[in-house]
């Protein structure tokens, strides 16, 4: 098929970027999103231009790199998916597609298509772990008895990716899906009580801190994130900080 | 705690917490406003225990017009915050795709109501309180009218087509918020754990509650 791509170009954080207009054909439908961009920056190399700087890393839906806001949705049109897994017979020959990067103030432009999610890192470096030393003698796992129920809703919230649709998608950029699911994945096991209450508020805090907006539950995170995160994440969040400071 | 109520949590759930009080608000405002359309006698004497009684006046009532002013100002306060933290728009955003009408323009409708709060406080509150406060009749009793006064008030106030049309489109709007309003607020206190039946109450409170008051307007507009 053949594509016209129109591209967010920014060369780097501090110059004005531009939506610029680019031609792609022979665009196979079995191709991942990710590899037409491989074909249009061959091309762009090949003519002696700049290729366009996109994130990426394993190509298989589960390093939540690939940041890209494809035709107003992040990681395309697909339900839960990532770019990469993003398949190019989801759109038709002719097709124009608008691809921008994540936009949120706490998610600056690096490059094109690239941002800045170590605003991420340093909500996670606030609280997203247990201090449990792990080296040698290690308790063997079975030895706490956990529910199957809290097992499996722990396990569903640790499959954040950390990816950032949930910020780029909401009409706040906020982070509360994201945060959510780091409280979560803790507040729901016995190993994760003994810090809750400074987890959950410094986890806000941070999160607060880095500029990230309000949640207005319109639920759109939920719908656009790759790993299928629930809004009842959030919702446990806000229960977790308000028995912190009760 | 005070900490707590400066987080972008703790200002969601204060924002949930006024709602809960104005939704409320809301059901036992309808409650005695539909008395006009069966009793106006009953209508009157609701009215004038909720004019006169000290417990509605000086307790209830300036906690109903700090929930009003405080939903408003920290609704507008999150906004410009939220406004903030975009930084810059998408050149192509498709909205509509993950979210719902209503719950992408809770700003909007708010203002509406907003609005129609100001007239509202024109049509009904400033006379009343003009009547109890500043010239001390706490009667209820009017000039010409039989009995208490509060129906020939209301009935007088629908005979113009154009506030019985401002009031109409105002509920629509009021409505189109509750429709997200209403569960969002559970969301935000964290109780979700019934969410798919809260949808379902909420959609029913957000059609019952303008209808309701949709309906009063046009039966005394139609019938005087």
């Amino acid at each position: 098929m053949n594509l016209t791509l129109k591209i967010w170009r920014q060369k780097d954080s501090s110059t004005k970027g531009q939506m610029v207009d680019y031609k792609v054909t022979e665009i196979s439908e079995h191709m991942s999103f990710l590899e037409m961009m491989d074909v249009l920056n061959e091309q762009l190399v090949n003519a002696g231009e700049e290729p366009v700087a996109f994130d990426h890393d394993c190509r298989e839906g589960i390093c939540g790199m690939c940041s890209m806001y494809i035709n107003g949705e992040a990681h395309g049109p697909d339900r839960g998916v990532t770019t990469c897994q993003l398949h190019m017979r989801m759109f038709k020959d002719g097709d124009t597609i608008t691809i921008e990067p994540f936009r949120a103030a706490a998610f600056p432009v690096i490059k094109d298509l690239v941002v800045d999610r170590s605003s991420f890192d340093r909500i996670q470096h606030a609280g997203g772990y247990i201090s449990v030393n792990t080296s040698g003698n290690t308790q063997d796992a079975n030895s706490i008895p956990i529910s199957k129920h809290a097992a499996d809703e722990a396990m569903d919230a640790a499959t954040c990716i950390g990816c950032g649709a949930c910020v780029a998608t909401c009409k706040n950029s906020s982070a509360m899906l994201f945060v959510g699911a780091k409280v979560s994945q803790y507040a729901l096991l016995p190993q994760g009580q003994v810090e809750a209450a400074d987890r959950v508020q410094n986890m806000v805090a941070q999160m607060d801190l880095e500029g990230f907006g309000n949640c207005t539950n319109t639920g759109a995170c939920e719908v656009e994130c790759p790993k299928g995160i629930s809004l009842d994440n959030i919702a446990r969040m806000n229960r977790e900080l308000m028995k912190a400071n009760i | 705690m005070s900490g707590f109520f400066k987080s972008s949590i703790g200002r969601k759930v204060s924002m949930a917490l006024s709602a809960f009080f104005l939704m409320f608000f809301l059901l036992q405002h309808l409650a005695i406003n539909v008395l006009s359309v069966f009793s106006p006698d009953t209508f009157n004497e609701v009215s004038h225990f909720m004019g006169t009684n000290p417990v509605v006046q000086f307790a209830l009532q300036p906690v109903l017009i700090f929930a009003v002013v405080f939903h408003f100002v920290m609704g507008f306060i999150l906004e410009l915050k939220n406004k903030k933290a975009q930084g810059v728009s998408y050149a192509k955003n498709n909205g509509a795709a993950n979210s719902t009408w209503m719950s992408r323009n809770m700003i909007y409708s708010g203002i509406t109501i907003l609005a129609f709060i100001v007239l509202h406080f024109i049509d009904f509150w400033f006379p009343e309180i003009n009547t109890k406060f500043i010239q001390g009749d706490w009667s209820g009793v009017m000039d010409g009218v039989d009995g208490y006064r509060y129906y020939e008030e209301l009935v007088h106030k629908f005979v113009n087509p154009i506030r019985v049309a401002a009031y109409v489109v105002a509920f629509v709007f009021l409505g189109l918020h509750l429709a997200h309003g209403f569960t969002s607020a559970f969301q935000s206190v964290g109780a979700n754990s019934l969410r798919k039946k809260l949808e379902k109450l909420g959609l029913a409170y957000s059609i019952i509650i303008p209808a309701g008051f949709i309906f009063i307007a046009l039966y005394h507009h139609l019938n005087h």
